[in-house]
């Protein structure tokens, strides 16, 4: 066991224990607890409890509303499919990011019209050029219609570029947030965090990679993780004796 | 007397439970005296599981955490209310602007702070002897120093003694090790001679006490924590001093004041206030008030508190209450570090919730053409995928040659590419309270209480544009020093250099300004209204100048003074 192993044992042994009963439990990745339950619509009230009488009141209200309709769903779980595919964690409907972007742009007015506008420009291409919807597409002609859209000039101010464009740029956005805050994406991206843990330091290998390393005497004045336990104390002139 | 009456008489009724009222609330109730707290918003307990955010993923909010009208930095972050509350309106006169971020609720905003806790140094209280502008305070360093101290000790505040003249030396916990982009920052502004220093933030990175746990690095401070290991006045000073029971402490909660009742000789006898369920208004009674409902509330509840012998307003025979504003100065600015790229994310960077490293201000003002300075506060990391994580993944392409808009397996490759390679500065500094920046009472207008609201008056002067302008050269030396690329529009003279609009730092001190002369100031040294002996003010509204430092940690051993002023004049029968 190295030293940040047994930090970790440490912490999950000491403070760890204390924290069981009011944490979730310390989960040890994105995958426990209510990970199944990325669906806006289905966190339940105790789930919610965080949530103040009026915030609640307005989650309610928008779960109320349907704003697109099944057909327009199909095509934007089609799209987000192209955009980001399903790989060895799971897919953007794992992700329920079909199910976000309908209660995002419900909450978000502003993007009613371009999003609504943007699917029905999507289909009417899918049907012109292959007579079908863009849902029943093959995977190479959805990319065929997909691919002229995706790439942009930065120097082209986002407002300045067509509407299909983009259309095309908010819905990347708007999966790449679903999928990458959802149980699916956080193991896609590997992020260790969001748990108990005792933080000492940058791996040596790390700070090898990217050619830094820690001053020695910057180290000498941070804590020593092994004493954090220990009730501090302090002679007169403020210099730490416990 | 009337039904809606409390028969009580209180020694001290405190408006508001954030910083300065919570510490009030521990010291009068140590000595004893019987106290009313009277919060505006409800009860909150960072330890409770049912309003607790802390280690919550975004998918546990239906909006993956985007912010609200309610909680403008995201459903998990705890601060209820924001700049804009439902039923509180605010206005600002024609041609200027203030954004008032409020925080109902008990410990208010330090629920969600950023525990940056910077002592005020011993020049912060005399800088007009310096360079002839604003007031010098009636009191010096040495005057707070001791409470600094003990505050340190009883709150527990991560730092280094380094010896500086202006950024004092205290009672510092051992600081976490900095983080991978924060050795980049230590490097790079060093190269530009911006010294750089392990941050001092109010997050127990050991044991103070066996009451408060200790950190465990999950970066979420401003959801407050629920082992109380950052301060937040509701779990280090209200919940302990109820718990304590050294004296009798009644919280009555959803409690809005409206004003301070007075006697016929102009000595206050109590509050008003609003119950905002039942809508109904209510007179508590007490020997001496103390307004801690941040600068700008106490200020407005001072104003509307006219009488006879207070016609326009308590406390305001100067005339200065809401007077001399002032906010602290940011910019921000964000940067791409191409040697940040293709981290290795095998392992958990969350650390503080907070900066482990920092800049406090090294400027020569011999050379430069602004005033005062202010410090640098750096983020980045391997952060937690929140709300916009992902958002224009592919756009930093441009910088390396590459073609932007990537889609499928290679906007997946994108996003793993340039996680963790941005970081960013925020500048935050001092500005020059002026007597034409203020806040007063809209005679057009009332909240749904029907207290009559605040309309602001307030512009920045070119000192502090000018010093926006300084922020950002210095974010773009440091960065190229990184090899980096600083992101966003341009700032330029157009957009004031990106100088964030008045009000939107949350560091509004000023409005009840101490002094010796009552003439020129509303509090006195001890920050008892000079007109009413019995009324204190405890929150930001005392201070004259902001330093460039985050004003909490002044706010706090002010209160601790004040507190002990009050507790002797109340024995020695002063008031």
């Amino acid at each position: 066991m190295n030293r940040r192993d047994s930090l970790k044992t440490l912490i999950i042994g000491t403070a760890g224990a204390g924290l069981a009963t009011t944490l979730p439990g310390c989960r040890t990745d994105g995958t426990d607890s209510n990970a199944g339950n990325a669906d806006p619509n289905k966190l339940s009230d105790a789930e919610l409890s965080y949530l103040t009488p009026k915030e609640l009141d307005k989650v309610q209200r928008l779960r109320d509303q349907t704003f697109f309709t099944e057909h327009e769903l199909a095509t934007i779980t089609a799209l987000a499919h192209v955009i980001l595919p399903a790989n060895e964690y799971g897919s953007v409907e794992d992700a329920k990011v079909p199910e976000f972007i309908e209660f995002r742009v419900k909450e978000e007015e502003a993007w009613q019209l371009p999003m609504r506008g943007g699917l029905a420009w999507l289909n009417r291409e899918a049907n012109t050029r292959f007579e079908k919807d863009f849902r029943d597409l093959t995977a190479s002609q959805q990319i065929e219609i997909v691919d002229p859209l995706a790439g942009y000039d930065h120097k082209i101010a986002e407002r300045d570029r067509t509407q299909p464009q983009q259309f095309f740029g908010l819905m990347r956005n708007l999966t790449a947030v679903g999928y990458y805050t959802s149980p699916v994406g956080i193991k896609d991206i590997g992020y260790q965090g969001n748990q108990p843990n005792v933080w000492d330091g940058v791996p040596d290998e790390v700070l090898a990679k990217h050619g830094v390393a820690y001053e020695p005497e910057w180290l000498a004045k941070c804590i020593d993780q092994d004493t954090r336990e220990t009730v501090a104390a302090w002679d007169e002139k403020g210099n730490l004796i416990a | 007397m009337q039904s809606n009456t409390n028969a009580k008489v209180y020694d001290a009724i405190i408006v508001g439970s954030g910083a300065g009222g919570g510490m009030a609330t521990k010291i009068l109730s140590e000595a004893g005296l019987n106290i009313a707290v009277v919060e505006a918003g409800p009860y909150f307990d960072p330890a409770d599981p049912k309003t607790r955010t802390q280690l919550k993923w975004e998918f546990e909010s239906p909006r993956r955490g985007a912010s609200t009208r309610f909680r403008p930095f995201g459903d998990f972050d705890m601060a209820y209310g924001g700049w804009d509350i439902e039923g509180q309106p605010y206005t600002a006169a024609e041609g200027t602007e203030f954004y008032w971020f409020r925080s109902q609720m008990l410990g208010g905003r330090t629920n969600h702070w950023g525990r940056i806790s910077l002592r005020f140094g011993p020049r912060d209280f005399k800088k007009k002897d310096f360079d002839g502008l604003g007031d010098n305070w009636p009191i010096s360093y040495e005057d707070v120093k001791p409470f600094y101290d003990r505050i340190d000790k009883l709150l527990g505040v991560f730092g280094t003694n380094e010896g500086l003249p202006n950024d004092p030396d205290g009672y510092f916990l051992p600081p976490p090790k900095p983080r991978l982009h924060e050795l980049f920052y230590i490097k790079g502004a060093r190269a530009s001679n911006v010294p750089v220093y392990p941050s001092r933030l109010s997050i127990l990175t050991k044991k103070i006490n066996n009451d408060r746990g200790v950190c465990y690095y999950c970066a979420q401070c401003s959801r407050s924590c629920n082992v109380y290991a950052d301060f937040s006045a509701s779990s280090c000073l209200v919940i302990p001093a109820m718990k304590s029971g050294q004296g009798q402490i009644d919280l009555y909660n959803d409690a809005m004041v409206r004003e301070v009742t007075t006697d016929a000789q102009g000595k206050a006898t109590g509050v008003v206030y609003v119950d905002r369920n039942e809508r109904r208004e209510y007179k508590l009674q007490a020997k001496t008030v103390v307004l801690a409902a941040s600068a700008c509330s106490s200020a407005r509840i001072l104003l509307n508190s006219k009488s006879p012998v207070h016609p326009d307003g308590l406390g305001n025979s100067s005339g200065l209450v809401g007077k001399y504003l002032h906010d602290s100065t940011g910019a921000s600015r964000a940067a791409f570090i191409p040697a940040l790229m293709d981290r290795d994310v095998t392992y958990n960077e969350d650390g503080v919730g907070g900066m482990h490293v920092y800049s406090p201000w090294w400027g020569d003002h011999s050379k430069l053409n602004f005033p005062r300075g202010y410090h640098i506060e750096v983020w980045g990391g391997m952060q937690r995928p929140s709300y916009g994580f992902g958002w224009n993944a592919g756009d930093m392409n441009q910088y390396l040659g590459l073609t932007t808009g990537s889609y499928g397996e290679g906007l997946r490759k994108d996003v793993r590419k340039f996680y963790g390679a941005v970081m960013g500065f925020g500048g935050r500094g001092e500005g020059i309270p002026r007597e034409d920046n203020f806040c007063e009472i809209d005679p057009n207008k009332v909240d749904e209480y029907g207290i009559p609201v605040l309309r602001f008056n307030y512009k920045w002067s070119d000192y502090e544009i000018q010093q926006a302008r300084h922020m950002q050269q210095t974010f773009e030396e440091i960065t190229d020093n990184m090899g980096g690329h600083v992101l966003g529009e341009a700032k330029t003279a157009e957009n004031d250099y990106g100088l964030e609009k008045p009000g939107k730092i949350i560091h509004e001190v000023g409005t009840t300004r101490m002094g010796d002369d009552p003439k020129t100031s509303v509090t006195t040294p001890f920050q008892a209204l000079h007109d009413v002996p019995n009324v204190y003010v405890m929150d930001g509204g005392p201070i004259v100048q902001q330093g460039d430092k985050n004003c909490t940690w002044t706010i706090l051993a002010l209160s601790m003074r004040a507190s002990e002023h009050l507790i002797d004049s109340l024995k020695r029968r002063d008031i």
